[in-house]
């Protein structure tokens, strides 16, 4: 079960196929499937091999040239996707600026912001942290409350942020602040530009459930930022938050669903070699129909954005289904390991399983919670009525 | 492989979509459930001459419109969603493939036509015992006589045995396991019709003695044929339940919609609303298990046991708990007789037995992907 790709598209995949070939050899071969959305690990190598993608104009793909890309279709897009998964590349340390910031400044930014930002994106020069979260505005984002106020030709930015992916790393942050105090929740916000070597921002790292720093926290006290570095119009800031976490609900999983396969493929191979692991066939069949299961329904989307067919139900229910389905492969796999699960290296050095296992964790909180995500299917597939909010009137 | 569907089959589903609408309402299915024949051969003859569908997926040297399984799959997937009450499964996914899997050119001429244009009723007597599906399952004998070959033995849960003008037999002969076609109308032949749990689809045990039939193929080939039969069966099997799911999953939301308690449709609660929420995730799942089985089975894949075994083992396990979630949603009138949410919940469960349990294909998976010995099971 492999993807289609037509005639006219072969050419490019033959090109993809070949660049990696040359390209995925010596340390970068050595650390296949290194890396995750959240995960940290290799840094260094993996910028190097960010350095590679870009000479070779891999990164952007879809972004027009005089941005550094190849105005390349969809569908030549998915395929390099694909074809990068497949032969496992080192997981992408940009996807902040290359898959959600990036696009979601091509949608709305000005041609002066599309052009001083982009290039160095795709240069693997500039690396974006994503301001939207904050202690008390989670899954509630529209309740954020980091102000900004113009001040001269600046906005003066105060608050704080958490969940920034990679954030120390950052050079730039796209962050969603309240600009007019006066307006209800939704409106009188505005996503904002702003640098991230500065006095008044403040990154630390949080560490998480693993002891590593994948992501932040930002202070803002007095940040700065040009008048001009808000992307669309001041107060509709909800409007390209929106869009920017469409693009991460949209086609942002596939490569690493298409990882979990793998994962799946080396749990199996534990199974076979343990002798208590007969009482777990049914639930080690359940995981692999799981994670072949994630697979046809990724190809099912992707034969619909390549026909240029909206996307069925089934892409609104992907993420929920993968993130919950790989939490029980892991499960299972700690569950086969059974003692060697409960030992680590020196340092807290953990296995490969160990980190997969309580990295996974993450998978139902990022990016929509799986709570977030049953509430969009329900509302936006199923038609089911918003909750009444406390002192709303209307449903 | 395109996973994707043509315009042509987006507009099949539609134009069955509609047919079913008309010929298959809720009041139509509680009808002809009630009936002891369990279809109405009006509509029946309408399925065959003007859609075409008994001989969807029928080469046209056999008198049929030479689509494939993925069309085929998508009318399964509408007649699951709208109940539809007729000998279309035992015919088209069990007797008709038989046929058409078979090594037997003189079998395929002589049969084909009829079961394609829907004038023979066809079906499959292969199990025994509850949930044998296995070749050691076939104990029922034939045996080379002056006159020809004859049956002896008892065969159980025929799916429209009652009807059928043309029954397919797996039995064992002194070389293995061979195909046989019996005559509705042999002599030696007992059809008992068993009440089912599901009303809308029938059963009958049959009993052979000294039935005369005739071998099909090879009087050792049956089970490479059965086999297949099994697999693809169960794959379009797969695509019903998905249809049922779906539609179990659509009344549930639409109920959840305007059912007022507490002041507010109960659809606004998230406990109601993540429950419809996750039947729609596991009902799209579900599809795409569905689907994986038609595309393998398209291109005659390798790996259509794979997929055939995931399909059954996953759609069956969906529809039925969401059908159960269904009648959950709707409280107590989905407990009811006169609410159709019963209607959905048992024919999950008749389907989710039929061509074996989810947990008989978990253990055929398991023992393909090497995680316990085959023995006793073929892998």
């Amino acid at each position: 079960m492999d993807i289609e790709i037509r005639p006219e598209d072969q050419p490019f995949a033959d090109e993809v196929q070949r660049w990696l070939d040359e390209h995925l050899v010596g340390e970068f071969a050595e650390h296949r499937g290194v890396g995750g959305p959240d995960d940290p690990a290799a840094w260094e190598l993996r910028l190097r091999w960010e350095k590679k993608l870009s000479a070779g104009r891999w990164l952007g793909l879809t972004w027009p040239p005089e941005y550094g890309g190849r105005g390349a279709t969809l569908s030549q897009a998915i395929i390099f996707e694909y074809l990068y998964a497949r032969a496992q590349a080192p997981y992408r340390l940009g996807v902040q600026g290359q898959d959600l910031f990036g696009p979601t400044l091509l949608m709305f930014g000005t041609p002066g912001q599309k052009a001083r930002f982009l290039p160095k994106i795709l240069a693997a020069e500039e690396f974006w942290g994503q301001g939207f979260s904050e202690p008390d505005a989670g899954s509630d984002l529209a309740s954020v409350r980091t102000r900004a106020r113009l001040d001269g030709d600046d906005w003066m930015i105060d608050g704080q942020k958490i969940w920034m992916t990679f954030g120390t790393s950052a050079d730039w942050l796209y962050v969603l602040c309240r600009t007019d105090p006066r307006a209800a929740r939704h409106r009188g916000l505005s996503l904002l530009i702003v640098p991230a070597r500065q006095p008044g921002v403040e990154i630390r790292p949080v560490t998480n459930m693993l002891g590593d720093g994948g992501f932040c926290e930002v202070f803002f006290t007095a940040a700065r930022t040009r008048a001009d570095l808000v992307v669309g119009a001041p107060g509709d800031g909800w409007k390209v938050a929106m869009a920017a976490l469409g693009v991460e609900r949209g086609t942002l999983l596939i490569p690493q669903q298409l990882g979990f396969e793998r994962e799946a493929e080396h749990v199996l191979e534990l199974a076979r070699g343990r002798a208590g692991a007969t009482g777990l066939s049914h639930r080690l069949v359940d995981a692999w129909i799981a994670v072949r299961l994630m697979r046809v329904t990724t190809l099912r989307t992707i034969g619909e954005l390549v026909a240029g067919r909206e996307p069925g139900a089934q892409a609104a229910t992907s993420k929920l289904y993968a993130s919950v389905q790989h939490q029980r492969l892991l499960e299972l796999a700690t569950e086969l390991l059974a003692d060697d699960m409960t030992v680590t290296g020196g340092g807290y050095a953990l296995k490969a399983l160990q980190r997969a296992f309580l990295l996974s964790r993450a998978e139902t909180i990022y990016g929509g919670s799986s709570q977030i995500q049953r509430n969009i299917i329900g509302e936006r597939v199923l038609g089911l009525p918003r909750e009444p909010r406390p002192g709303s009137t209307g449903g | 492989m395109d996973f994707l569907f043509t315009d042509e089959q987006l507009e099949l589903r539609a134009t069955v979509r509609d047919f079913l609408a008309g010929k298959s309402a809720e009041e139509t299915v509680r009808r002809l459930m009630a009936t002891e024949a369990g279809y109405d051969p009006r509509v029946w003859r309408q399925m065959s001459d003007q859609l075409g569908l008994t001989g969807l997926a029928v080469p046209e040297e056999y008198g049929g419109a030479g689509f494939g399984y993925v069309e085929l799959g998508i009318v399964f997937e509408e007649m699951g969603r709208a109940l539809l009450c007729a000998p279309y499964l035992s015919t088209v996914a069990l007797a008709t493939e038989a046929l058409l899997r078979c090594a037997d050119e003189a079998a395929r001429r002589d049969l084909l036509p009829g079961l394609a244009a829907g004038r023979t009723i066809g079906t499959l007597a292969l199990l025994e015992k509850p949930g044998r599906w296995d070749e050691a399952g076939v104990q029922t004998r034939a045996s080379r006589t002056a006159a020809g070959w004859v049956l002896d033995g008892a065969k159980r849960h025929v799916q429209d045995g009652h009807i059928a003008d043309l029954i397919m037999v797996g039995a064992r002969t002194p070389a293995g396991v061979g195909l046989f076609a019996v005559d509705g109308a042999a002599p030696g032949l007992t059809r008992t019709s068993v009440p089912t749990l599901d009303q809308t689809r029938k059963q009958a045990n049959l009993e052979f003695a000294g039935t005369p039939a005739r071998l099909i193929g090879d009087d050792a080939d049956g089970w490479r044929v059965l086999r297949r039969v099994l697999d693809t069966a169960a794959v379009l099997l797969a695509a019903e339940q998905v249809g049922g799911a779906f539609r179990a999953v659509e009344m549930a939301a639409g109920y959840a919609r305007v059912r007022v308690q507490f002041g507010r449709p109960i659809g606004s609660f998230q406990a109601i609303k993540h429950l419809c929420a996750d039947m729609l995730t596991e009902a799209e799942a579900a599809r795409s298990a569905a689907y994986y089985g038609l595309w393998e089975l398209a291109a005659d894949s390798d790996d259509v046991p794979l997929a055939a075994s995931l399909a059954k083992a996953c759609c069956s396990q969906a529809y039925s708990r969401i059908a159960g979630d269904a009648i959950q949603v709707h409280g107590g009138i989905g407990f009811t007789w006169e609410h159709p949410a019963h209607l959905y919940f048992k024919r999950a469960k008749a389907c989710e037995a039929m061509l074996g349990t989810p947990g008989y294909h978990r253990d055929l998976l398991a023992a393909r992907l090497g995680l316990r010995s085959a023995r006793g099971m073929e892998a």
